[in-house]
């Protein structure tokens, strides 16, 4: 089979001096990416193309009040082991209790992704020694996972002016219910660790794609569109800022129908720019390395932000064998449908697939086609309204207060205001521009009691939070639009008069 | 309903109080140091418990059966406030913060708990020898029985090494019950380990069906095999404590929903109608002879009484002791991951590194047996093994535990089968052999039961010509615990089994307990 859902190509970017791109010579690195469809002709250089493989391993921390197999509760930033049971600390004599919630948040996101939800899923142990883990294994879903065989459209724009997009489709291989570990702080100075548990046990859903994007700007969207669907779902709050999106990235190259090659698993990606960037220089590395007769290691590397590079990781135990085992605690989760679901069941006790399937929230997909034919805007705006979080019900409110067409409407938010909030790092919420404001001044434009040059300098003014309304700002800068003939004919004079030698001038040409 | 426990009825009666009956298990459990029997005596919360219970009484309030009863339970339950030492330098000075399901349902009931029980290093053992504070001396090794028949009478002085083993690894909680120390006692049983120390000491041990009550709280040594077993010197008794832990535990997911009813057993037993299976596997090599004409004395007494007595074949038998290892090591290597030094428990004092430190506290927190077994269960777990042993082991498990279904399904109701190989032997004896040879031979009756999941109960029967305890095993159907116990208690009542003659002297013991008609108390 030939490469999936991925035509680019690689090639070197530019000749380097010797020596690969250790760390040393880390900086930033063009790449190009040379179409979207068809191999390439063999490079100047003589070589063949390479193509890039870029598969996903995502975790993303389930939204749930409390953790996945204890009643401990789940919160960012809480002071350390503040939210510990005695299961989380590996007590002795402690069992795993599974949490509904984060199972139906689990099947929720099965369904998002056009999964199939294994109406039998298994728990399994997976054994390593490490501080931040209490027992000294993580309950996972090796096996069976509760869902499987998935897929996740996502699109992408072919230049920078967003104006053609294309829609790719990535193959999800399955998602499993995972427990999180702690965090251990590395004390190097007082050479200590301090471990805080808050985290252990907080619920995981590992969702892996399968390896079908080709350059960091397809894991990125690829990325991206998953977090807006798990933000949708609720089933996850999917910040990776705060550690609830974690991706790590695998990455080989090769020739065009040649075998994959080797992988690298990049890890320590905690943002989409920085995961777009890790991508595209781990293949361009690689790239590098094959070129000047190097080889590539199955190997973890890290993405150092600072450095925009990635490096190898120190191995935790060397080669690690998990010694995975079925997890006796807990029987196998069984999930129902309408069919299978057995008369006179405690609907607290069971899944309902169905049930869940009946309540999933529009999808981000469908939220846009929804945008595109309700407002006649472009597709393109839809992603950009769904992309910032509360711009799309700004939107509406805002086209829900003016008689101005959302097709201008829209041009005024994405350029104007996006703008204004991206100066000054603001969310949408957090706009001192409310959508009522907002609407009354693209009111005022569109009756053109304003021209648009003046509509922005009345926003400037309402940007200062100073509890005007743009009537009164437009009133105090006498900022209005002279619809009076014999009004302008004045001013003009007025002019003419104050400048009698330039029309003088002007006069005799 | 009835009372079961007859001291239950002498505390409702006012016959004996609970304080009193409190002080003098207290006093007995001092005056019979010499078994070994106890690691942890809560004296004073014991008291207080009693206490408690004194005032329900004079209240006219008590909370049931069990209110007032001592009971001891074996060092691998979690208990609140009472050091949980499994045995182990890993857990020397653990308190653990919370009480195991069990535990709370006992004092919920009013029960007085007076102490932890030895047992052999986290449950890993058959003789309550390998545990970090010594071992467990069976009471019969100073029994006027055991020693008219065993002990020349020339050589006192050899007392000291003629004692003989308890069997274990429920070892302690066996010799608590058998010494009169407390009326029943929680053990565990994960292949035999409350079975075998019962029979060893002429108890009646319970292991329930698998799921019927809740492991909570209790150190694992196989999760998908530990039972909480139950230790007393009757039938009845242990129904009625089977009956105050049984039921769903919402923090053991393992436990059946179905709600459990708590049953009595009839006062006199009708077993004319039943089919007992005498699985011929059962005769393994090694079984004394004594206890083969045992065993097929009990299989005549049925007969005897009407029932229908089948050999039958559990054909997979002589597979299922290499797989229980099998099984046993790879979820011992698993729990024991936990013991890092970091949370609770030993920390060795090395702190070159993490990883050092693990290491020096795991080897200093272990006994060679327990490493043992953690070796060879990762062994088992490796990615290149997995498929061959411990897939291999689990399928053989399924056909063992099929093997009983069949049984069952073609209309045998209960299996009869001996619990052991022989009486106890001496600990001079039993040292001779390592742990691990020691483990196959001893659990090699019980271990299927727990590999099936079934309930087996553990009969005391006859004195062997040494005079000691030989018990026999009765196997029934999964959640078919009263007739298991039904049919228990009628052989029970046919064998009358004699009551141990303690030493007085030894232990300056005054006690009115051992003195009344049976040693059942019921």
């Amino acid at each position: 089979a030939g490469v999936r859902g991925c035509g680019g190509v690689w090639r070197r970017a530019w000749q380097h001096g010797a020596g690969g791109p250790g760390p040393s010579s880390c900086g930033q690195r063009a790449v190009t990416s040379n179409g979207r469809g068809g191999a390439v002709p063999v490079g100047k250089s003589g070589l063949a193309p390479w193509v890039a493989v870029v598969g996903l391993e995502i975790h993303a921390q389930i939204s749930s009040n409390s953790k996945l197999f204890s009643g401990s509760q789940v919160q960012f930033a809480a002071p350390p082991n503040s939210l510990v049971s005695f299961f989380d600390a590996s007590l002795p004599g402690t069992l795993p209790v599974l949490n509904r919630r984060c199972v139906e948040a689990a099947v929720m996101t099965g369904l998002a992704l056009n999964c199939s939800i294994n109406k039998k899923s298994l728990f399994d142990r997976k054994h390593y020694f490490y501080a931040d883990l209490p027992a000294g294994y993580q309950i996972t879903q090796q096996r069976v996972p509760i869902a499987v065989n998935g897929n996740l459209s996502y699109s992408l724009c072919t230049d920078n002016k967003m104006s053609q997009m294309v829609t790719k489709t990535v193959r999800i291989k399955q998602i499993q219910l995972e427990q999180d570990s702690g965090k251990s702080l590395h004390d190097d100075t007082r050479s200590q660790t301090l471990v805080d548990l808050n985290r252990a046990g907080v619920g995981l859903m590992e969702v892996v794609m399968e390896p079908d994007m080709c350059c960091g700007e397809e894991a990125a969207a690829a990325v991206r569109e998953l977090q807006l669907i798990l933000q949708t779902l609720g089933s996850s709050q999917a910040v990776m800022a705060e550690g609830q999106l974690r991706v790590d990235a695998n990455v080989s190259v090769h020739h065009p129908g040649e075998p994959y090659g080797v992988r690298t698993e990049v890890k320590n990606i905690n943002s989409i720019r920085f995961l777009a960037k890790a991508v595209d220089y781990e293949i361009q590395r690689q790239i590098e390395e094959l070129e000047n007769g190097g080889t590539i290691l199955n190997e973890t590397r890290a993405f150092d932000s600072k450095l925009g590079c990635t490096v190898p990781m120190r191995d935790k135990e060397g080669k690690q064998d998990y010694r995975f085992m079925p997890e006796p605690n807990l029987p196998p989760l069984i999930l129902y449908d309408a069919k299978s679901l057995p008369a006179n069941t405690n609907h607290q006790q069971v899944v309902n697939i169905d049930w869940i399937h009946e309540r999933l929230p529009d999808l981000p997909s469908v939220k846009r086609a929804k945008l595109v034919e309700q407002y006649g805007i472009l597709p393109e705006h839809s992603f950009t309204l769904l992309n910032e979080d509360g711009l799309t019900e700004f939107f509406e409110n805002v086209v829900k207060q003016t008689q101005m067409k959302p097709k201008k409407v829209i041009g005024w938010i994405l350029n104007i205001l996006l703008s204004h909030l991206k100066q000054h790092s603001l969310t949408v919420k957090e706009s001192p521009v409310t959508s009522v404001l907002m609407a009354d001044l693209l009111n005022l434009v569109e009756k053109k009691e304003i021209s648009s040059t003046a509509a922005k300098q009345v926003l400037a003014e309402l940007w200062k939070g100073e509890g005007k309304t743009p009537l009164e700002i437009v009133k105090e800068k006498k900022l209005e639009l002279i619809q009076d003939q014999k009004e302008l004919e004045e001013i003009c004079q007025a002019v003419i008069d104050g400048q009698e030698n330039e029309v003088i001038m002007m006069v005799l040409g | 309903g009835v009372w079961r426990f007859q001291v239950s009825a002498a505390l409702k009666e006012g016959r004996v109080g609970p304080r009193e009956l409190c002080q003098r298990c207290l006093a007995r459990i001092k005056s019979s140091g010499v078994l070994n029997a106890y690691i942890s005596v809560a004296e004073e919360t014991a008291l207080k418990q009693a206490e408690e219970s004194e005032k329900r009484y004079k209240r006219g309030q008590p909370l049931g059966v069990l209110d007032g009863i001592p009971v001891a339970v074996k060092d691998n339950f979690s208990t609140a406030g009472i050091e949980t030492t499994c045995a182990s330098n890993m857990l020397k000075g653990y308190i653990s913060p919370y009480n195991a399901t069990v535990v709370q349902k006992l004092l919920d009931q009013g029960a007085v708990l007076l102490g932890k029980t030895n047992l052999d290093e986290f449950a890993m053992g058959s003789g309550s020898t390998d545990g970090v504070f010594g071992p467990v001396r069976n009471p019969w090794s100073y029994s006027r029985q055991y020693k008219e028949k065993s002990v020349p009478k020339s050589h006192s002085e050899d007392e000291e090494c003629n004692w003989v083993i308890t069997g274990g690894s429920s070892g302690g909680s066996a010799a608590a019950v058998a010494s009169f120390t407390c009326f029943a006692a929680l053990g565990s049983d994960t292949g035999g380990s409350t079975r075998n120390p019962a029979a060893h000491c002429g108890v009646v041990g319970l292991k329930p069906t698998y799921g019927l009550i809740s492991r909570h709280g209790l150190i694992p040594l196989v999760n998908s095999m530990d039972v909480p077993g139950i230790l007393t010197r009757c039938v009845d008794d242990a129904a009625v404590v089977l009956g105050s832990l049984a039921g769903h535990d919402p923090k053991d997911s393992t436990t059946i929903q179905d709600n459990f009813k708590p049953f009595e057993l009839p006062d006199s037993p009708d077993v004319s109608k039943l089919s007992i299976g005498i699985p011929k596997e059962y005769q393994a090599p090694g079984l004394s002879s004594e206890i083969l004409a045992l065993w097929s004395k009990a299989a005549d007494l049925f007969k005897n009484a009407g029932a229908k007595v089948t050999e039958v074949s559990l054909p997979h038998t002589r597979y299922s002791i290499v797989c229980y290892h099998v099984l046993c090591t790879a979820e011992v290597a698993s729990n024991m991951a936990r013991f890092d030094g970091l949370e609770y428990g030993h920390r060795s004092e090395m702190n070159k590194s993490t990883e050092s430190m693990y290491a020096a506290t795991r080897r200093e927190g272990f006994n060679d047996v327990v490493r043992g077994r953690i070796l060879s269960g990762n062994y088992f777990l490796l990615k290149q093994n997995y498929e061959k042993y411990f897939i291999k082991a689990q399928k053989v498990r399924r056909l063992i535990a099929n093997d009983f279904l069949k049984v069952f399904g073609s209309g045998v109701d209960i299996l009869l089968t001996p619990t052991t190989l022989s009486d106890a032997v001496p600990h001079a004896e039993f040292i001779k052999e390592d742990n691990r040879t020691r483990s196959a031979q001893d659990d090699i009756l019980t271990q299927a039961a727990n590999m099936a999941g079934l309930p087996a109960i553990n009969v005391p029967t006859a004195l062997s010509e040494r005079g000691l305890p030989i018990g026999l095993q009765f196997i029934g159907r999964s959640f078919q615990e009263k007739q298991l116990l039904t049919v228990a208690k009628w052989f029970e009542k046919q064998v009358k089994f004699p009551m141990i003659q303690l030493e007085e002297v030894k232990w300056h013991s005054h006690d009115v307990f051992q003195h009344q008609k049976s040693a059942s108390f019921s």
